[in-house]
């Protein structure tokens, strides 16, 4: 009866969770929509010029017959309509460049992004458990290193850190593709360039949190029953250090799509990144808008992921 | 393997060694800490044994060494200490310098330890089957899995906890605080070792909750168990403890039988301990040493005696009248928090709340303060509405009641200076306002009242202790010269000669400012001692009201009579 009462407690607060995700979707999309009248020029300019190739007035004849086309002779809240309606079917426009719709464009890139970011989270805490775990807490120097080290990757400019790796492991020792691709050795160096980055943030975090933990009376209680440091810090110290990089992590999902934008540039890889780069560059407007879309509705998904996992680790989370 | 000894036999330099080796001996041990060249002395030359089935307490002040004492036992000192004896055995094991891998073998198995307050001691985010399944695990003790879930449940039932096999998948959080301590001894004595040593077991308890498990912790030692029992509470000492060790800044002062400690201590020290405990036969007289403090505020006296003429015209100076609160709990129910609860408080008097934790006391007292509003009932100061005025005009009367709580420094801005924190109070005065000059002066005279001198003016509340900081609170609380001062809890966290000394001051003050108070506390001992008349609370329920010996020495409730059965009583009663 009481497992019941908790389950009923749960899917409440998901559809709670869902309802409000929803809401910063449709936010998102209601501020993109609006932002392009803030942009200079006619959208119609913009889609003469993309089909014509060269840049220059636009004909009276050719700007009513465009306008017609995509609604833009509609009122602003008509448009605005059709536009929510449209997403809500899944159906984010036509790109004015590429002659091809938003959805596919986007499909066709996410992967090798959502790839990256992931491996760049996978490796980021492999490194910080790793390394907490053996170094944390300890009374030597490289404990002290450890905390140091970690602020200083926090501080590097990713692209800079990319370039680095690029030029050390790639061009003099040739250990890695130059431009890689989407094969799993090209991946290798853009995740390192992410993951070390994240690792200095994650890292502090973790790092901070295992410190404290390690003075808590529950742990010399394990200690006095004759537990081994090693268990300790595994089984009971770990889980406690691990919240605050969990919470975390939902931030770092954000800057992760962020910054694999520069990444992808650096390496020339395909991904969301270079989507939105060329899309702003030639004012596609409904690229732009796309993937701003996608990629809030990465981050929520994101966030609740982040939740539903704090939860499974601190279960005291779940009557909150 | 109970064999009794003559009581000088167990005091220290015992000419006659006991006709078997003893089970623990510690001979001359001195502990320090930090690096060599500014090494801190916190344990200096203290010897004693454990013979097998005897319980020895260690009692004395926080930083007396007496749990560094007991962590040198199982080598868990820490990283910058220093550890040195003439001789450590056990079992008849030396186990001075011993490595890593043979003091956890010690460990749980031989010497199980069970630390005070199991809500942190027991990893929150286990379930406390596993913690206890952990201590059979790590050595060893148990093949499979069916069989530790089999016998951590044994265990669990075995200690009282009801339900165990449900408990054992619980989180310690979901289970309340006198089973979870009872889990947590269930860790120590998993694995049956031959010494349990018990810090401070029943500290953060309720009175019932703590007989119960001293009641538990006496179940243990009649299984021929030896124990070393640590705490600062002398009564809970006196029930279970056939030898007692005193210590006092690292050193033993006194050693002895329990008759011997509590019917004719020699040393002045542990006769100012013994003496310092506030109970109904301390009521009237001084706890602590110290003198009662000349008052030097001359406008202070003037204010005494036109109060006292006030308190003849009108009272009471507080009242409640069927106050209930009512909050909503995690899973969206209404808890009855406070139901139906009705006191007055008159000038000068000072009414005592007693109840265990949940019990609703400082709800009341939050009311009081009106920093809670009460779902029905209201709460009257001086006969004008109180809870029920808006906050505004409550303002202007914020100054007629103060409040000192348990733990001063989550009260005090940590960067503020001793100074600043009474100035702010003072600036809150009502009537014509100070100048900077004048309270200046009223500062140091404030601070004289609470017993600090003028030095500490400048301090920060971090660097002082738990006792000069709430000297501190006390006189912020009463810089604004209010009527009425809620003490909630003053002196839960402090030490026994400590809280003696506050216990005075706050006597004092209240004779010299006529101040009322409303004093709320879980030590049947402390209420009685200072409190006029006394409220007892149950599940929000005022049970019990009257005047404290009625209440305390006569109680006619059951639920009282339970609560004054459970205070441990001294068994031995100082000449």
């Amino acid at each position: 009866m009481n497992a019941v009462k908790t389950i009923g407690h749960q899917s409440l607060w998901l559809a709670r969770r869902l309802l409000s995700g929803l809401i910063v979707v449709w936010a998102a999309a209601t501020f993109t929509f609006f932002v392009q009248f803030l942009m200079p020029g006619e959208r119609a300019q913009i889609i003469f010029n993309a089909n014509s190739g060269n840049v220059g007035e636009i004909p009276r004849d050719q700007l009513l017959a465009i306008n017609a086309k995509y609604g833009f002779d509609q009122p602003v809240f008509v448009q605005y309509g059709k536009y929510v309606r449209d997403v809500m079917h899944g159906d984010l426009g036509q790109s004015y460049v590429q002659y091809q719709p938003v959805t596919d464009l986007i499909a066709r890139q996410i992967g090798p992004t959502i790839a990256l970011a992931f491996a760049a989270m996978l490796t980021a805490w492999i490194i910080t458990i790793t390394t907490t775990v053996l170094f944390a807490g300890r009374n030597n120097i490289w404990s002290k290193a450890l905390g140091g080290f970690q602020v200083f990757l926090a501080t590097l400019p990713p692209y800079w850190l990319a370039t680095i790796l690029l030029v050390v492991f790639a061009i003099q020792l040739r250990l890695f593709p130059v431009v890689g691709g989407n094969t799993l050795m090209g991946l290798v160096l853009p995740t390192m360039a992410l993951a070390l980055e994240i690792y200095g943030f994650l890292g502090q975090a973790v790092l901070s949190g295992f410190t404290r933990v390690l003075d808590q009376p529950f742990i010399t209680s394990s200690r006095m029953r004759g537990t081994g440091d090693l268990s300790l810090r595994l089984r009971h110290a770990l889980r406690h250090a691990a919240l605050p990089g969990i919470t975390l992590s939902g931030w770092i999902i954000g800057k992760l799509l962020s910054g694999a934008v520069l990444i992808e540039a650096v390496f020339g890889r395909q991904g969301l990144g270079g989507v939105l780069v060329a899309a702003s560059s030639t004012r596609d407007v409904p690229v732009v808008s796309g993937v701003i879309l996608v990629s809030a509705a990465l981050f929520v998904a994101a966030s609740l992921i982040v939740d539903l996992t704090i939860q499974l680790v601190d279960p005291r989370m779940k009557e909150a | 393997m109970n064999v009794t000894y003559p009581a000088a036999s167990f005091r220290q330099n015992a000419t006659k060694p006991p006709a078997s080796d003893p089970l623990l001996t510690v001979q001359n041990l001195n502990v320090s800490f930090g690096p060599a060249h500014s090494r801190r002395a916190v344990v200096k030359g203290v010897s004693f044994r454990v013979e097998e089935g005897r319980c020895v307490a260690i009692v004395g002040e926080s930083g007396s060494g007496k749990s560094v004492t007991a962590r040198t036992l199982v080598g868990l000192t820490g990283a910058r200490s220093h550890v040195q004896a003439d001789r450590l055995t056990f079992q008849g094991k030396n186990i001075d310098r011993l490595g890593d891998r043979e003091w956890r073998a010690l460990r749980g198995k031989r010497i199980g330890f069970v630390l005070q307050d199991a809500l942190v001691s027991l990893d929150p985010l286990r379930p406390v089957g596993k913690e206890i399944g952990e201590a059979l695990s790590v050595h060893r003790a148990i093949r499979t899995r069916a069989d530790l879930t089999e016998r951590v449940v044994e265990l669990l039932n075995l200690v009282g906890v009801p339900e165990p096999a449900v408990k054992a998948r619980q989180l310690p959080h979901e289970l309340s605080g006198g089973q979870r301590q009872r889990a947590l001894i269930a860790t120590a004595i998993a694995l049956d070792p031959a010494l349990l040593i018990a810090d401070e077991p029943t500290t953060a308890l309720d009175v019932t909750i703590q007989a119960q498990i001293l009641d538990l912790l006496s179940e243990t030692r009649q299984r021929g168990k030896a124990m070393i029992l640590i705490s600062h509470n002398l009564a809970v000492v006196s029930q279970m403890a056939d030898e007692v060790i005193v210590m006092r800044h690292g050193e033993i002062v006194e050693h002895g039988s329990s008759e011997q400690i509590f019917g004719d201590p020699r040393h002045d020290y542990t006769r100012g301990l013994l003496k310092a405990i506030p109970s109904v036969r301390s009521r009237g007289s001084r706890l602590s040493s110290s003198t009662a403090p000349r008052f030097i505020s001359a406008e202070g006296e003037t204010r005494a005696l036109t109060q006292s003429n006030m308190a003849q015209r009108c009272s009471p100076l507080l009242e409640a009248e069927r106050l209930v609160k009512r909050f909503r709990g995690p899973d969206g129910k209404l808890r009855t928090v406070v139901n139906d609860v009705s006191f007055r408080l008159g000038h000068g008097e000072t009414l005592g709340i007693v109840g265990e934790s949940g019990s609703g006391k400082t709800t009341v007292a939050r009311m009081a303060l009106a920093l809670e509003r009460p779902d029905q009932g209201e709460v009257t100061l001086e006969g004008s509405p109180w809870t029920a005025a808006t906050e505004k005009e409550r303002r202007q009367r914020r100054s007629d009641i103060s409040v000192i709580y348990q733990d001063p420094l989550s009260s005090f801005d940590p960067r503020w200076t001793i100074e600043r924190v009474i100035d702010d109070a003072l600036a809150r005065r009502s009537g014509n306002p100070l100048d900077r000059a004048s309270r200046q002066s009223e500062v140091s005279e404030l601070l004289d009242l609470v017993g600090l001198s003028p030095n500490f003016r400048t301090g920060r509340p971090l660097e002082l202790s738990g006792g000069q900081r709430q000297r501190v609170a006390i006189a912020r609380a009463i810089a604004p010269r209010p009527k009425i001062i809620v003490c909630d809890e003053p002196v839960a966290a402090l030490d026994v000669s400590i809280q003696a000394q506050i216990l005075d001051l706050l006597g004092d003050l209240k004779s010299h400012l006529r101040v009322s108070y409303l004093f709320i506390s879980h030590d049947l001992g402390v209420v009685h001692h200072l409190s006029d008349r006394v409220l007892v609370m149950h599940h929000g329920v005022a049970v019990e009201a009257g005047g404290a010996d009625d209440v305390f020495l006569r109680p006619w409730q059951p639920y009282t009579r339970k609560l004054v059965a459970a205070v441990p009583q001294l068994h031995f009663q100082a000449a």
